[in-house]
């Protein structure tokens, strides 16, 4: 099958929910789980040929793409206005697609034990899943940007109605903010269809032609910081601590796992590649308003006292590294954004996923106070939190050390003090995941007592909580596989990635 | 005879343990037995391994059992494994240390299944760090000696654990950050991360023109004005600051007494007798061949550490009247005679050709002196912990006159003293011999005051020997036992090292001669 | 003058003719032996006969379809495929609303309620054909007149009699100044066609002199009250809210089709030439300048307001004036893809109207209430429905892949391509998406009260199968205008160039 089934297939699956009875719940989380398994099958499998294709071509051509990307359907849409149904896929949006695929089954299996409206939240959840395989593949602004919208509706629900903490609120903010984003893009879109003669959206035929430098230079931030508003660029990432604290579960881990991918991948593909001149008047901002947001991100991440809060924030801080490792239009600095995007989709998925499935879900608290100790009653929590905790700190073995690395390396060479700044925030990680670990997994220290050896003190030791279940072991294990796959193994990834981003910068597609 | 090269032996030694990580990981949390069983036969299929490859080193060789295969071609990663001269030794200590531990630590309480299982994580990471020889790998290793060490602590540690933990954590964090970003440059100006490549590449000067040449480029990119000499010697100071933590060197040591005062036994024995060891392997693996120039013109610095430690440490121990972290500043001395062997390598004296025999017998004698401090450490560790886990005290003034009812402990200890101390006849004396013989033709001011290390490392071990067994017999402590069986399978094993090389440690010093010999010709070939 | 052909009119006129006396004879089959029957079983008996006129009344218009275009009675009157396509729509919205109707208590006058309502959409029909001054004019009235009593059904209810007193009002004053716009155009140029009034313009170079440029005013002022723009929108809420629910549909799609289509015609015919420019920094007098003006006041004014509102009959009623600002800058374009994007526009908005109002009357009139929190919890009670009414609300936010979303990106395209050189409309664009991302909050919140807020009542709605097949089929078209727009689009395209 082709990999735009992974679209169908997730709506087919959405909409064979839709026809079950909704007392079937079980039926309905199992034919949930096959859709997303079988989308990420056609993905994986289309993902490794894609793979072979690459590294067949660059032992062809020196080392060198010619045309990175594999089309798969191109039929004209409403001629009116020139649309298209044109996907492709490249190195760029592959491993996204399949970091869809991944936070879509965890996303599952993490919400197995929701009661509440079951159907409904399957065939919320379904409907987002596709509408974000569907962004990836587009190479059509207006269908990117049909897709892009029919993202953001079905978190709405997904968070109002599952959430917890302030949901209506953090649904809300969370939806106009993104809504405002892409009002920004609208504009954009229009401005450059028009700009070019009005004759394509086709982002392909459209990098053809660059538009006059002087349209580029406003053209430019618009679409970008449209689509940055969801990737959490400081300062219009407000709404993605409280979206996320009010999400469920695996809307929080779509959110950090995927949605803020969108909104990068979107600066990407809509803005750098369509304005290559604007991109170069503005990078200077990008760069300066990224550091600006790993760094704030982190130290707020510092000062939180709800769990889930932390995380939130260390996202912020994580999708800044994305921003600036795309604006320093290096090798180096644009593949580790890519391959951030990957990592961090699965560090966050699998952080919110401890946060709020693992302890939220059996403590009902998330204040750090309130917690601790439990690391003896949920070791396989801490565990997969101290995993999570030090790829996110970008532990070498773990993607994240390859991903940040390279895009300290490109921002050193855009300037030595953008990677310096920003390197600040990785002892800032430390100390916040360290803190949560120890506030939330161990024991209180009594004072000192002359008994020693703190295993033996079941005193201050939680309450037992129900057991961690087999789909979050399952899930949380698929996950961890996955950072230390790509950790130790990134060429899986990282050589269609650099071939892509090597034509890119070369001016090619 | 040449081994069988297909064999991956290096691989295998190295992952064996994270082999056995994984079986205690779907063992069942309450099958304690197999656990502890599982975790020791993977401990020793490393020794085992690791015994062939002592057996069939060849001194003279340079680099073997060399595995390299490429890895991450986007970023010019190979796979790199070799052992030579320099890390042969310490593969072989860390092989025979952590069964060791492993047995100590057999009665660990709690949550013996993560215990374990961080056990080999650690194993594993230590002997990557010794046997890898491209920076990406090797780093990976280098940090999975930090995580595990710091979940021993902070979980079966004693009263300040957290405390402990955190300092711990942080401190040798910071000094891998330094060090990761001083790599991160180097990276990025010659585009590799090979230890052996980056060695060449400093010899032959290309790694300074390409410093050079990265520097101007950023220069002219965004008008800043970095001195490149300058440049090299943050990159130094950033590397020496990641092994200067580690080793750790005056006056990065403060963690050091906590994290092991508060470490359980196990953690304690290997925290001293192996993870210190990396620090000094970084000097001798990176800091010397890759910033010789910036040794050289840092050396008067470095000297004076390396005799702070040997000194302060000294005096730091004779204060304490907390027996475990007497032994711990023992440690920081210890390693300061390490240093000042290695740092005796790059000093200058007037005559620099005929000092080559000297430098090099300094060199090998630090490098002896990391494996007996490896031992000898791991035996006192082992010691306080055996005391402790009958006493549940470690002041020193609550002990006295245990050579009574203990008397086979009072002699194993005070071998162990004495074996630290550098009794001739015992391990210590080589090493330390080795490096004042070689240190004092060469820079005779600073080896003078080093003595006065070790007078007062005889001071302060003598005096906790008489602390501890001689004098009244506290009566608190009337009803201990003496040490079991399994305990003193553990101590005879480790004895069994000190005398060994105490009488004959020519094995051990012909196995890092020629490497020694190799880094101090670098020196002595270093245009000045 | 040529002699007039009556035949010819009365089969140009055919639908209407039908349509006339469908509603003669619902009046009389009420009036002569269902006067004691239940209402129930008189509303969906009148009802079918109703909606068999109107099924009747499709065919001679699409036997009409593809015919050259017939000009009758001296001009007043036109006949070609535009009009028939919309006078198709009127029919396709009457029939919608019969059959929401026939599920609501309209009061005892169930006979008269149909035939008022076939009456109004002949106003209507009449209003797509007219192409002259005077017959715009009593068309517009034979509408607004069916309305005005329409809105007055409720008889026991307060709110009703002074929804319809105020519509009245209003309705009249507006007339009047239609009313004495068209005179001053008919003064100034001495044509009452539009085809005149263009030539004229065209031939006597006046431009925009000051008289004529009083009419235009007056008349923009009077179709402004008819399809409720700001500031000329204050009777819409309380007719909306106070009207019965099919009846605000009925206002708030059919005769708005109607208005918009002929506000169209007027403007894009007879006013030709007299655009004027609304370019940011070009501003100069003329329709275009006008309606950009009260169109952005729409689209502010109305998402704003709507905002705060509690009823959901109100706030729908603020979000159509809102929708009728985003129309006008269809209209400010003034170019050939700005009417495609208005006339697509209109019957998305008034499909998607009908479908939300048609839900609001079938739930509403089994809850008993229209306030937002009569809502809460509907996705249970009633699923189906629920998911009806997510696709319209969400349709009318502009989500895609449905509709509305597609429908103003049209708008919105056709304005930025009138001049893409300089952008000059991008400012009413710019606006335009800023509201749709507030009107976004209005929409969501009427969204959460049914999917998100749990209610006490919990017990199951049930709604007739027939309702729930026709605005099921409402909401697939909607769907399908979005995701599939191609033949509505390509149809209008053509049939606009002829305009």
């Amino acid at each position: 099958m082709r990999v735009d089934w992974t679209i169908y297939l997730t709506f087919l699956g959405a909409g064979l929910i839709l026809l079950l009875p909704r007392d079937s719940k079980n039926l309905i989380r199992w034919v949930a789980l096959l859709t997303g398994v079988a989308a990420l099958l056609v993905g994986l499998k289309n993902y490794f040929d894609y793979n072979a294709w690459v590294n067949a071509e660059l032992a062809a051509h020196n080392g060198m793409l010619t045309d990175g990307f594999k089309q798969i359907v191109n039929v004209t849409w409403i001629p009116a206005l020139n649309v298209n149904y044109h996907l492709a896929v490249d190195g760029i949006n592959f491993p996204l697609i399949i970091l869809n695929g991944f936070v879509c089954v965890t996303g599952i299996l993490f919400s197995w034990n929701i009661e509440n409206r079951v159907k409904e939240f399957f065939a919320f959840f379904l409907t987002l899943i596709a509408g974000v395989y569907g962004v990836f593949m587009s190479m059509d602004l207006f269908l990117l940007f049909v897709f892009y919208e029919l993202a953001i509706i079905p978190k709405y629900f997904v968070i109002a109605i599952w959430g917890s903490t302030r949901k209506e609120y953090g649904a809300m903010k969370l939806v106009l903010y993104s809504f405002v984003g892409s009002a920004a893009v609208f504009i954009g879109i229009l401005a450059v269809y028009f700009s070019a003669g009005g004759q394509t959206f086709d982002i392909l035929e459209l990098a053809k032609h660059p538009l006059a430098p002087e349209v580029q230079i406003w053209v430019f931030p618009l679409i970008f910081v449209g689509f940055a508003v969801l990737a959490g660029m400081w300062p219009f990432h407000t709404w993605a601590p409280t979206g996320h604290v009010a999400a469920p579960t695996a809307a929080s881990m779509l959110l950090a796992g995927v949605v803020m991918k969108l909104g990068s991948y979107g600066c990407f593909r809509a803005a750098m590649l369509l304005f290559p001149q604007g991109l170069e008047h503005w990078k200077w901002w990008i760069a300066v308003l990224a550091v600006i947001g790993i760094v704030y991100g982190a130290g707020v991440a510092l000062v939180q006292k709800d769990f889930k809060f932390i995380i939130g924030y260390s996202s912020v801080s994580h999708m800044g590294f994305v921003l600036l490792g795309l604006a320093t239009l290096n090798v180096m600095g644009m593949s580790g954004a890519i391959l951030q995007m990957f990592s961090h989709g699965i560090v966050a998925s699998l952080l919110f996923a401890v946060v709020g499935r693992m302890v939220y879900d059996r403590t009902h608290t998330r204040q750090l106070d309130e917690l601790g100790g439990l690391a003896k009653v949920i070791p396989f929590a801490c565990v997969t939190f101290v995993i999570g905790g030090v790829a996110s700190m970008g532990m070498p073995g773990f993607s994240g050390f390859v991903a940040e690395y390279q895009i300290l390396a490109g921002a050193f060479q855009m300037h030595p003090l953008l990677a310096l700044v920003a390197g600040l925030s990785i002892p800032i990680t430390v100390a916040y995941i360290l803190n949560a670990n120890n506030k939330v997994f161990m024991e209180r220290d009594e004072p000192a007592g002359g008994h020693g050896h703190g295993h033996s003190d079941e005193s201050s030791s939680h309450p037992p909580l129900p057991p961690i279940t087999l789909p979050e072991r399952v899930a949380a294990i698929i996950l961890m596989a996955l950072l230390v796959i790509v950790g130790l193994y990134p060429s899986i990834m990282l050589n269609m990635i650099k071939a892509n981003v090597e034509l890119f910068l070369r001016g090619g597609r | 005879m040449i081994p069988n090269s297909s064999l991956p032996i290096l691989s295998l030694i190295t992952f064996a343990p994270l082999v056995g990580a994984v079986l205690v990981l779907v063992l069942p949390k309450d099958s304690k037995s197999a656990i502890k069983l599982v975790s020791l036969v993977a401990s020793l299929v490393s020794l085992i391994l690791t015994h062939y490859v002592w057996h069939h080193f060849d001194p003279n060789a340079g680099l073997m059992f060399e595995e390299r295969s490429a890895w991450i071609p986007a970023m010019n990663v190979d796979y790199h494994l070799a052992v030579d001269g320099l890390s042969m030794t310490m593969v072989l200590l860390t092989a025979i240390i952590m069964p060791l531990a492993l047995l100590a630590s057999w009665k660990q309480e709690g949550n013996v299944k993560l215990f374990f299982l961080l056990f080999l994580l650690l194993e594993t990471g230590m002997l990557g760090v010794f046997t890898a020889l491209n920076f990406f790998h090797w780093f990976i290793f280098w940090e999975l000696g930090l995580i595990p060490m710091f979940f021993l602590i902070r979980i079966w540690g004693a009263e300040d654990r957290t405390y402990a933990s955190f300092k711990f954590f942080l401190y040798t964090l910071a000094g891998s950050v330094g060090m990761l970003l001083a790599f991160a440059f180097i990276y990025l100006a010659t585009n590799s991360l090979d230890f052996i490549d980056l060695r060449q590449k400093a010899a032959s000067g290309e790694l300074a023109i390409a410093l050079g040449k990265f520097v101007e480029s950023i220069n002219t990119h965004i008008g800043m004005h970095i001195d490149p000499t300058r440049f090299a010697s943050l990159l130094f100071w950033g590397t020496f600051l990641g092994f200067a933590i580690k080793v750790p060197i005056w006056p990065f040591h403060t963690w050091l007494p906590d994290a092991h005062t508060q470490a359980p036994t196990g953690g304690s024995m290997v925290l001293a007798a192996i993870l210190l060891k990396m620090g000094v392997y970084g000097f001798l693996r990176i800091v010397l061949p890759i910033f010789p120039y910036q040794v050289q013109a840092h050396i008067n610095v470095l000297l004076f550490l390396a005799l702070a430690s040997i000194v302060f440490g000294a005096y730091a121990a004779l204060a304490q009247t907390d027996f475990k972290r007497l032994v711990a500043y023992s440690s920081v001395n210890h390693m300061g005679y390490a240093m000042l062997g290695i740092f005796v390598t790059v000093a200058t004296a007037a005559n620099v050709a005929d000092l080559a025999n000297e430098k090099a017998a300094a060199l090998n004698g630090a490098i002896l002196q990391m494996f007996n401090h490896g031992i000898s450490s791991a035996a006192l560790f082992f010691l306080v912990g055996v005391i402790y886990e009958r006493t549940h005290t470690r002041k020193l003034e609550e002990y006295g006159g245990l050579r009574k009812i203990m008397p086979i402990y009072a002699g194993v200890l005070g071998i162990s003293m004495f074996s630290s101390l550098g009794l001739p006849g015992l391990n210590g004396f080589v090493g330390e011999f080795l490096v004042f013989k070689g240190a004092f033709p060469i820079v005779p001011l600073v080896s003078s005051l080093a003595t006065i290390g070790l007078v007062i490392t005889g001071v302060f071990l003598l005096g906790m020997m008489q602390k501890v067994c001689f004098g009244p017999l506290n009566e608190k402590w009337k009803g201990l036992t003496d040490m079991n069986t399994r305990e003193i399978c553990i101590i005879a094993a480790l004895m069994f090292f000190m005398f060994w090389i105490g009488l004959y440690p020519g094995p051990l010093l012909d196995a890092s001669n020629k490497a020694a010999v190799q880094l101090v010709d670098l020196f002595q070939n270093l245009g000045h | 003058m040529t002699p007039i052909s009556y035949l010819e009119v009365f089969k140009a006129l055919n639908s209407e003719v039908m349509l006339a006396v469908t509603a003669l004879a619902a009046l009389t089959l009420d009036l002569a032996s269902l006067r004691r029957a239940e209402p129930l079983l008189r509303r969906r008996t009148i009802g079918t006969v109703a909606i068999i006129g109107l099924l009747a009344a499709v065919i001679p218009l699409w036997q009409q379809l593809g015919h050259p275009r017939t000009v009758l009675l001296g001009g007043t009157l036109a006949v070609d495929d535009l009009i028939l396509v919309f006078k198709v729509v009127i029919v396709v919205l009457t029939l919608l609303t019969v059959l929401i109707s026939m599920d609501y208590d309209v009061g005892r006058h169930v006979g008269e309620y149909f035939a008022v309502m076939l009456f109004g959409a002949i106003g209507m029909m009449l209003l797509i054909s007219a192409e002259e001054l005077l017959t715009i004019f009593v068309a517009l009235e034979l509408t607004s007149i069916s309305l005005y009593i329409l809105t007055a059904f409720h008889k026991s209810e307060l709110r009703s009699q002074e929804a319809a007193l105020k519509y009245f009002m209003f309705g009249a004053i507006s007339s009047a100044f239609l009313l004495f716009g068209l005179s001053y155009v008919y003064g100034v140029t001495g044509a009452t066609s539009l085809e005149g009034i263009r030539e004229v313009v065209k031939s006597s170079g006046v431009g925009m002199s000051p008289l004529l440029a009083t009419g235009m005013l007056f008349v923009i002022v009077g179709f402004g009250f008819k399809v409720a723009v700001v500031p000329f929108h204050l009777w819409a809420p309380d007719a909306y809210e106070g009207a019965p629910t099919p009846v605000t549909a009925f206002i708030a799609t059919g005769s708005k089709v109607a208005s918009f289509f002929v506000l169209l015609k007027v403007l894009f015919i007879g006013f030709a030439g007299l655009e004027g420019s609304a370019f940011w920094g070009h501003f100069s007098s003329g329709w275009t300048m006008l309606l950009a003006i009260t169109g952005a006041l729409s689209m502010v004014l109305g998402n704003c307001a709507a905002i705060v509102q509690r009823n959901v009959k109100r706030l729908l009623a603020y979000s159509s004036i809102a929708h009728a600002g985003y129309i006008f800058i269809g209209l400010v374009a003034a170019s050939r893809m700005g009417a495609t994007s208005v006339l697509f526009y209109i019957i998305v908005y008034s499909l998607t109207n009908l479908g939300a109002f048609g839900v609001v009357a079938a739930l509403s009139s089994r809850t008993g209430g229209d306030e937002l929190q009569d809502f809460d919890g509907m996705a249970k009670r009633a699923p189906f429905l629920s998911s009806l009414m997510l696709i319209f609300v969400l349709s009318l936010a502009g989500i895609p892949p449905l509709g509305g979303f597609f429908g103003k990106f049209y708008l919105f395209a056709s304005a930025i391509q009138r001049d893409s050189q300089n952008f000059g409309l991008l400012w009413l664009v710019v606006l335009g998406i800023l509201m749709s991302a507030v009107s976004l909050y209005y929409y969501l919140v009427l969204l959460k009260h049914i999917y998100v807020v749990d209610s006490k009542n919990e017990s199951r709605i049930i709604t007739p199968t027939y309702l729930n097949v026709t605005l099921g089929l409402v909401a697939l078209a909607v769907v399908l205008l979005g995701v599939y727009p191609r033949p509505i689009l390509e149809l209008l395209n053509s049939l606009v160039a002829a305009l």
